[in-house]
């Protein structure tokens, strides 16, 4: 009788024990740990899924104080205007002529840097050109911003070198021609020395015998850094390229916006600035709203191609 | 050692390198420290570049005395103190449990954060969004939306990630419970990367700029970066677009940016000597485990 007994317990136990049922077990045990993750993922629904879901207003008419998700179904009708638009093609052009230069210039610059930083031996000196390389990358945008107004001001010291050479001043932040140069050479100034302390991270994890052993076989210092070094940072460049590839469109906005003027437009209006103007300055928000959705699709075939793409080339991938 | 004679050659070129790369990130902020301690005549001219040149402290006095550029900077402290709060209990809040293996649903929470590095609504439906909660023209828009950021959430998941359990097993045979083991066995562990995400959310809360433009109207409201931001696209145009609350500002408009440059990174300036280090090594602790 008692034995009986036992075993229907058992069963009962045993029995109800399907997925769902487990899940909530563990739940219930680990409640408390579950608790917090509630308000994260309440901010992540509201603050970053809210307005993927949003973006709904590219298809529908939206006027400014009715409902947040617009009024009518207009089916693709803002896309339509889109590819009727010559500024957009023009701002495309000009977001694509910058995500490349940006990609060649600025993308290797932090590799050679922390390439050049791992042969300096002495440690005192390694650490002072570290910590001035990081300095700008803490500088406010729109404090970069005015430095560099202020570098190439009329009467600034890049234009007392300019007149040094060639007898003239150029005011070139009214220049479409010089655009790009200063905006990728910012860039550069801003974001080399913090780029290079990820790869920085990756050298310090090379194992020193690789090199010992290098050396026994006769590699000298470019050969060990040709075949061993590189090959050790690969994994954490494909990583970081992965990243960039997924912001390619997105081209500096903030800078873009403080540095360009009217005068700059035709090279320095990107998507994302005249998303900002169309969209909010002019309020047109359910065309702005396409053309930010057209911007972020583009980028997240780029996120998932490149991904691919590493993955079958150099088997090092994100995900 | 015909080998170790070209190294050799390599290394003296790469110091001299180095040092270049040392003078031009230096150069642009030194010279806008000299150019703020310099007379205006000097500066028109364009001769100064690291010496201050008719030293004067003039603008400095000027600008301290403009009450809207102290309202505005009390404002950036405010904001940065209140952001910088929320951010670290949210990211800590989620960065925590994440950490853990048993967590159910732990890769599905994984994806739903990492998702949105690469995929974001974009500015107008955030901007529709952040208005129509109520939040255009109070601290909430631009403390609230920009709360966690994905990048510190996986580095503080790591450093979780890497506390050996058995801390938090003998907490509870102790009878601790998660909150408990969280606060009086974790989170003391983890000053280290608690002071990096500090520093970090505290310097983007700092800097921050562009939430403040789109959604303040009111002068009042304004943090220092746009107060800034108003002088240096004032002064590039036209010098009457009245950017600045104070009128007596426009004789010494010359060095009046340079001086407010240097006021709004004076902060970060101060204490990034002493920060420095634990960026970096907070970074190299989120990123060598990757």
């Amino acid at each position: 009788m008692e034995q009986q007994l036992v075993n229907s317990a058992k069963t009962q136990v045993t029995r109800p024990s399907t997925k769902w049922q487990r899940a909530k077990k563990v739940i219930k045990k680990d409640w408390q740990l579950y608790s917090l993750l509630v308000l994260p993922i309440i901010y992540f629904l509201i603050f970053k899924y809210g307005p993927m879901f949003g973006n709904i207003i590219a298809f529908r008419r939206f006027v400014p104080g009715g409902s947040i998700i617009g009024e009518e179904w207009v089916g693709l009708y803002y896309f339509k205007m889109l590819l009727q638009d010559p500024s957009f093609f023009l701002v495309l052009k000009n977001t694509l002529m910058l995500a490349v230069l940006l990609l060649v210039v600025t993308f290797p610059a932090p590799i050679i840097f922390a390439l050049l930083l791992n042969e300096v031996k002495n440690r005192g000196f390694k650490r002072f050109v570290q910590t001035v390389s990081y300095l700008p990358h803490f500088f406010s945008m729109v404090v970069v911003a005015g430095i560099v107004l202020e570098l190439v001001a009329v009467n600034g010291p890049i234009n007392n070198i300019v007149e040094f050479f060639t007898g003239n001043r150029y005011p070139f932040i009214q220049m479409p021609e010089w655009f790009r140069t200063i905006f990728l050479s910012s860039e550069l100034w801003q974001t080399t020395g913090w780029g290079a302390i990820l790869y920085l991270a990756a050298l310090t994890g090379i194992n020193d015998e690789l090199y010992e052993a290098a050396k026994i076989d006769g590699a000298n210092r470019w050969k060990q850094t040709l075949h061993i070094t590189i090959p050790g940072i690969l994994p954490t460049i494909v990583v970081l390229f992965i990243l960039n590839i997924g912001n390619f469109l997105q081209v500096g906005f903030e800078k873009v916006l403080l540095l360009y003027n009217p005068l700059t437009y035709e090279t320095a209006d990107v998507i994302s600035t005249y998303v900002y103007r169309i969209g909010i300055q002019s309020a047109s928000f359910s065309y702005g709203t396409a053309i930010g959705l057209f911007e972020s699709i583009i980028g997240l075939i780029l996120v998932f191609g490149a991904n691919f793409m590493s993955r079958k080339i150099t088997d090092n991938s994100l995900w | 050692m015909k080998e170790s004679f070209r190294y050799k050659v390599f290394k003296v070129i790469n110091v001299i390198i180095l040092l270049a790369i040392v003078y031009v990130t230096l150069f642009p902020f030194l010279n806008i420290v000299a150019q703020s301690f310099s007379s205006e005549q000097h500066i028109t001219a364009g001769n100064v570049s690291l010496i201050p040149k008719g030293f004067n402290v003039e603008t400095y006095k000027v600008i301290m005395s403009d009450s809207m550029f102290w309202l505005n900077y009390k404002n950036t402290v405010v904001y940065t103190v209140v952001g910088t709060a929320i951010s670290l209990v949210l990211s800590t809040m989620m960065a925590y449990p994440l950490a853990k293996k048993r967590l159910k649903g732990r890769n599905f929470w994984l994806m739903f954060v990492v998702f949105t590095m690469f995929f974001n609504g974009g500015i107008i439906p955030n901007y529709v969004l952040v208005n129509s909660l109520g939040f255009g023209n109070t601290i909430w828009a631009i403390v609230i939306p920009t709360a966690i950021s994905v990048f510190n959430l996986l580095i503080m998941k790591t450093f979780f990630e890497n506390i050996p359990d058995e801390l938090e097993e003998a907490a509870i045979m102790d009878g601790s419970n998660t909150y408990g083991i969280l606060w009086k066995i974790v989170l003391p562990l983890s000053k280290p990367i608690l002071a990096t995400m500090l520093l970090f959310y505290a310097v983007t809360h700092w800097n921050s700029w562009f939430p403040a433009f789109l959604y303040f109207s009111e002068k009042e409201l304004f943090p220092v970066s746009i107060y800034l931001r108003n002088l240096i696209k004032g002064a590039e145009g036209s010098l009457s677009s009245g950017a600045t609350s104070a009128d007596n500002l426009t004789q010494i408009a010359a060095n009046i940016k340079s001086v407010t440059m240097v006021l709004t990174v004076l902060p970060i300036v101060c204490v990034y000597p002493y920060i420095q280090k634990y960026f970096v090594s907070g970074v190299m602790l989120g990123s060598v485990k990757g």
